[in-house]
């Protein structure tokens, strides 16, 4: 079996289970956001539904539309409060505490390694980095586990992707999830689990394997696996609050496809609009003038992503007429970065620092485009209207090429600052 | 079940920001969200769209976000059902937890167009367009197990039925 097979098989009881069976399964922790829960919580109450199946287990966040963007926005994230406290739910964020929940739940251990995780959020699959099974579901589906514990999953057929090589300067897992999706198109791997294994897994770091984990739901994947190794170990033992299980691939495992990347290949890429699919190497790009540069979000938010960006932005500044929006993903990763001086780098380039919300990357607030402008962005999605008016574009790229953009105005390499004077 | 309406034709890729685009979500209001159904795709749509009209889309229909509006919109709006080349896993799941029948059909975008009724026959697995006698087109059959989601009017309504458990 695969990974993803004996995770779904020791969460359903079964010693063996095969790509395509239904099997209902054991949910070891399940998430909901203010986007989403609210409408779970209306369902568990309509289904009549008193208490949630392990208080311990359901982890609460509040980080779409946060800090509240309006009346509505409010009301919702009260709605999860009052839920949280009625229960008595302790792993319910807001304010403060509360950072992008795909960033956060990781980070305060509250996923392990052979994990089977499910939240009412798309990018949900981000945990699969660890080795666990994580997919994304809808607000029902989080009312059901809310209810039970449990949940039905079609086990997803396999595809392995070999990566070979060795990642050169200013390529990180970002450029290799973008690669892919270019290669494989948004529904390449429909319903299907993506494990990445070769010899180039060892040199991501956790922060990297998250990016590429995050983004597997753009090409229509359920899950997105990397096998434990040290870096997994190091990371979940710092962190974790239960034991981890680590899971391997057996070696006469069945995969549907196996696809092999050359990741020391692989120059930084831009999703162009309106896919993620619509991908070229930064070099092929051509002279696109950008009014929004965006460093932040579950995908590239974390303290390893504003190193980057800080390293390039250090003594210089955004372009005349670049907004700069930089917004660290938890309160973690916040003061990391003030401790580390990278907010002060941030400011002195022109950033306005956002606190941590999803709000910029799915156009909910705190950094809306108006028609016909164009935004550099470090998130997952450029759909039409992503980021705000439906004439407005999006471009996706990696921390780097964000932070050379915005010094340059431009889409840029992040070697194109060479030269480019500091300050 | 046979489902009979008039068509409205979209393209591939339909995701669920076009469906209903993120700045709408902090509502959760069925007849809210009916207001903005495919706004960013269609501006017309909302206010020309009627119960039980049909969606015919492409590719990969309701890709992107996990978000339960899209079906809500969608089913607030009227929509009797949806039939595309291929739905995405979340939206996918989301329509039959929801009770919102959606079909898949690889043929049927090519051969109906924009107005057209048609005749979605679920039992019997195929699609009529009355005014194309000939043209008649199969439907993937739905697994035993959402057919039970669909026929219990949905995941919760399955779960607390007990057939679940």
């Amino acid at each position: 079996m695969t990974i993803t097979e004996k995770i779904l098989a020791a969460h359903a009881g079964l010693d063996r289970v095969e790509a395509g069976t239904i099997v209902n399964a054991r949910v070891d922790v399940a998430m909901g956001n203010d986007a989403t829960a609210p409408l779970a919580i209306a369902a568990f109450r309509e289904a009549g539904a008193r208490k949630v199946f392990d208080r311990r287990r359901l982890v609460l966040v509040c980080d779409h539309f946060t800090p509240n963007k309006d009346i509505q926005a409010a009301t919702n994230c009260k709605i999860m409060r009052d839920f949280a406290r009625e229960q008595q739910i302790p792993r319910f964020y807001e304010g403060g505490e509360a950072g992008i929940c795909h960033v956060l739940l990781p980070e305060a251990g509250l996923v392990v390694s052979g994990d089977l995780v499910v939240g009412a959020d798309s990018h949900t699959c981000t945990y699969g980095a660890l080795g666990a099974f994580a997919t994304g579901v809808g607000s029902t589906d989080l009312a059901a586990v809310m209810m039970t514990g449990e949940l039905w999953f079609r086990v997803p057929e396999t595809v392995k992707v070999v990566l070979r090589g060795r990642p050169g300067p200013w390529v990180s897992g970002k450029d290799v999830i973008l690669a892919l999706i270019g290669a494989i198109g948004v529904e390449g791997a429909n319903y299907r689990a993506l494990e990445f294994t070769g010899e180039a897994v060892a040199h991501l770091t956790m922060a990297d394997r998250f990016t590429v984990a995050n983004m597997v739901v753009e090409a229509g994947a359920k899950n997105g696996v990397f096998p434990p190794d040290e870096t997994t170990r190091e990371y979940v033992y710092a962190r974790g609050d239960r034991d981890p299980v680590f899971y391997e691939s057996d070696p006469d495992a069945s995969y549907a496809d196996v696809l092999e990347m050359d990741v020391s290949a692989l120059e930084p890429q831009v999703a162009f609009p309106h896919l993620p699919s619509n991908v070229r190497p930064v070099g092929r790009v051509g002279s696109i003038k950008i009014d929004q540069v965006y460093i932040g979000s579950c995908t590239n938010g974390r303290i390893e992503d504003l190193r980057t960006a800080a390293r390039l932005l250090r003594g210089r500044k955004a372009a005349p007429g670049v907004r700069l929006i930089v917004a660290p993903a938890t309160p973690e990763v916040y003061r990391t970065a003030l401790a580390e001086g990278l907010l002060e780098v941030f400011l002195d380039a022109g950033a306005v620092i956002s606190p941590p919300t999803c709000g910029p990357c799915l156009g909910g607030h705190m950094g809306i485009l108006a028609a016909g402008e164009k935004a550099l962005a470090t998130t997952n999605r450029n759909f039409v209207g992503r980021m705000g008016h439906p004439k407005s574009e999006v471009y996706l790229a990696n921390p780097a090429v964000a932070a050379a953009t915005a010094v340059l105005g431009r889409i840029a390499h992040p070697d194109e600052l060479k030269g480019v004077h500091r300050l | 079940m046979i489902i009979k309406g008039r068509v409205w034709k979209f393209g591939d890729n339909i995701n669920t920001d076009l469906i209903i685009p993120a700045r709408y979500l902090s509502s959760t209001d069925p007849g809210f969200l009916a207001a903005h159904v495919m706004e960013d795709a269609d501006p017309t749509f909302a206010s020309r769209v009627a119960p039980g009209d049909i969606i015919v889309g492409g590719k990969d229909f309701g890709s992107g976000s996990s978000r339960e509006h899209a079906p809500i919109a969608l089913r607030a709006a009227g929509i009797a059902c949806v039939v595309a080349k291929g739905f995405a896993r979340i939206f996918y799941r989301n329509a039959f937890n929801m009770g919102l029948p959606i079909f898949v059909s690889p043929d049927l975008f090519d051969l109906v167009e924009e107005g057209d009724v048609i005749e979605v026959d679920a039992a019997a697995g195929r699609i009529l367009i009355p005014s194309k006698p000939a043209a008649e087109v199969a439907v993937a059959p739905i697994p035993p197990f959402m057919r039970d989601l669909l026929a219990a009017g949905g995941l919760i309504p399955y779960l607390t039925k007990g057939v679940g458990r």
